[in-house]
């Protein structure tokens, strides 16, 4: 139950990758029967990807992955309107890669600021509007979080960024194939897609970026992607997210519909048979797959191998569990305690999880939880 | 990633819980850093008799404490204080590089505990 970190790809989308990688084989760029065969086949993908957000195809910019999407968006971005100003503003539960990017280019002289959210994540308009002024090139707003799975008010963040005259970029991994993401009619920019969140390959990303925007390459080379993203294009994979976009475009109302009942069996049944468990992230307006419940007194990571050793796996926003030794920035920015942050379990459900699933891990977890609060030094008396 | 040993020890550790009467308890770490522990002993004839852990934190905190209250029973209190990180993590075959000083606190807990028990003997003298 761990689909956010890695989720399995679709049989369909293996099937439609295998031939791209004996049989057909062309390079895009070359004049000949095959390389006209791969370069149809990465059209027909850019189709696919093309209407599950609403844009036209040739607005679809392959990359290897969501981060190197945002990397592509920000970086080409700020260099390509400069001129303006010198400001990225960004909400403050940015996944790493985001932040990591915005980071960067402070090094370079601009100026990255982040937009507190409320309790329950939601980047706080009034403020982003006090931070976006006329010197602010980009607002990033991601379109949903993955860890604390709440949705994000994209539409009306990209009208402040629009009032100002910055661009406005959306990072969707997490969003993508679980909610309705429409750029034309959110009005965004530019917005970060992901192959293996939507159940196609790892290795293979996108950004859409709105047609009458040009931006600077990053990766600089032989031209490829209207020269934005140069290096020969990674046919099969790109084959295998068009197929992924195609599958989630069609079955998406269903699947979300099956998910978000799981997942608020899921949210009832551990905070309603644990005591102190807390949902994190809004209660409604969640991502229909993302379940993230803390338990205080004991710590995340332990949790995640005691459901291991059981067959579960899930992830933690604690600190112990992070290669920075720090509790998750997005549970901090939501107002909690570092000690609240690392007794965090996130559940990312999927396709290949069913009741039984959910109800194995309601049942299971009680008594995980009574045995780590036993061993604890800072269980209260009364909950041993 | 942890060894096979960390995990054994993380599912099933030795000698957890409290001392009510202990002759020396010591406590090391932050709820806000993510571990915490504390060390109870039971100290006859300058050795220790028993001694018991609570751990808040992950995995290799609770490993590593468990590793740690075996390491000790029934050594003196010279010999246990022998016992270093490095030790413990050693007898686990090993800690991931970034658990090394976060989360292997228990010898530094144990060494607090014999610390408090020699206090407590100095002042009944």
């Amino acid at each position: 139950m761990d689909n956010g970190s890695g989720a399995p790809v679709d049989p369909r989308v293996l099937d439609e990758m295998l031939p791209y990688f004996i049989e057909h084989v062309g390079n895009p760029s070359s004049f000949h029967s095959e390389g006209f065969k791969a370069l149809r086949a990465i059209n027909k993908a850019r189709e696919q990807i093309a209407a599950l957000i609403n844009s036209e195809p040739t607005e679809i910019f392959f990359t290897a992955s969501a981060t190197e999407a945002t990397n592509l968006a920000i970086i080409g971005g700020a260099n390509r309107y400069k001129n303006k100003g010198n400001r990225i503003v960004s909400s403050a539960v940015e996944h790493i890669s985001t932040v990591n990017v915005c980071k960067e280019l402070t090094r370079g002289g601009w100026e990255y600021q982040q937009t507190p959210v409320d309790k329950n994540a939601i980047v706080q308009l009034d403020k982003l509007d006090e931070l976006t002024t006329d010197k602010t090139v980009i607002v990033t707003v991601m379109a949903a979080n993955g860890e604390i799975g709440t949705i994000e008010p994209i539409k009306e963040a990209a009208a402040i960024a629009h009032k100002k005259g910055a661009y406005f970029h959306t990072d969707a991994t997490a969003a993508l194939g679980k909610i309705s993401l429409d750029v034309k009619a959110q009005d965004i920019d530019m917005m970060t897609l992901s192959s293996n969140d939507i159940y196609g390959p790892k290795g293979v990303g996108a950004l859409f970026i709105n047609k009458t925007l040009r931006i600077r390459p990053v990766i600089i080379g032989g031209g490829q992607e209207q020269g934005l993203r140069s290096g020969t294009e990674n046919t099969p994979g790109i084959v295998g997210f068009g197929k992924a976009a195609e599958i989630a475009k069609k079955e998406m109302p269903e699947e979300s519909k099956r998910l978000t009942s799981l997942r608020d069996h899921l949210i009832q049944g551990l905070t309603t048979n644990i005591q102190e468990a807390h949902l994190n992230g809004h209660p409604t307006n969640r991502l229909p797959n993302n379940a993230n419940v803390r338990f205080s007194y004991i710590e995340g990571e332990a949790l995640i191998l005691s459901l291991d050793d059981i067959g579960v796996q899930a992830n933690t926003g604690s600190a112990c569990a992070a290669k920075t030794l720090e509790p998750s920035a997005c549970l901090l920015a939501t107002g909690l305690k570092p000690e609240d942050a690392h007794g965090s379990l996130v559940f990312t459900l999927g396709k290949a999880n069913n009741k039984d699933q959910v109800d194995y891990v309601i049942e299971q977890l009680p008594a995980i939880v009574k045995r780590l609060r036993a061993m604890s030094s800072i269980t209260p008396e009364e909950l041993k | 990633m942890y060894s096979d040993k960390v995990m054994e020890h993380f599912k099933n550790p030795r000698n957890v819980g409290e001392i009510k009467d202990a002759d020396g308890v010591g406590t090391v770490g932050n709820p806000v850093c993510g571990d915490m522990m504390t060390m109870y002993i039971k100290v006859k004839d300058d050795k220790i008799e028993d001694i018991k852990f609570k751990t808040y934190g992950c995995g290799a905190a609770i490993a590593t404490s468990s590793m740690t209250t075996e390491m000790a029973k029934g050594k003196t209190l010279e010999e246990a204080d022998e016992i270093t990180r490095q030790s413990v993590a050693d007898a686990l075959d090993g800690l991931p590089p970034v658990k090394m000083h976060c989360s292997n606190l228990a010898s530094d807990a144990l060494h607090e505990a014999i610390k408090d028990y020699r206090k407590k003997q100095g002042e009944k003298k």
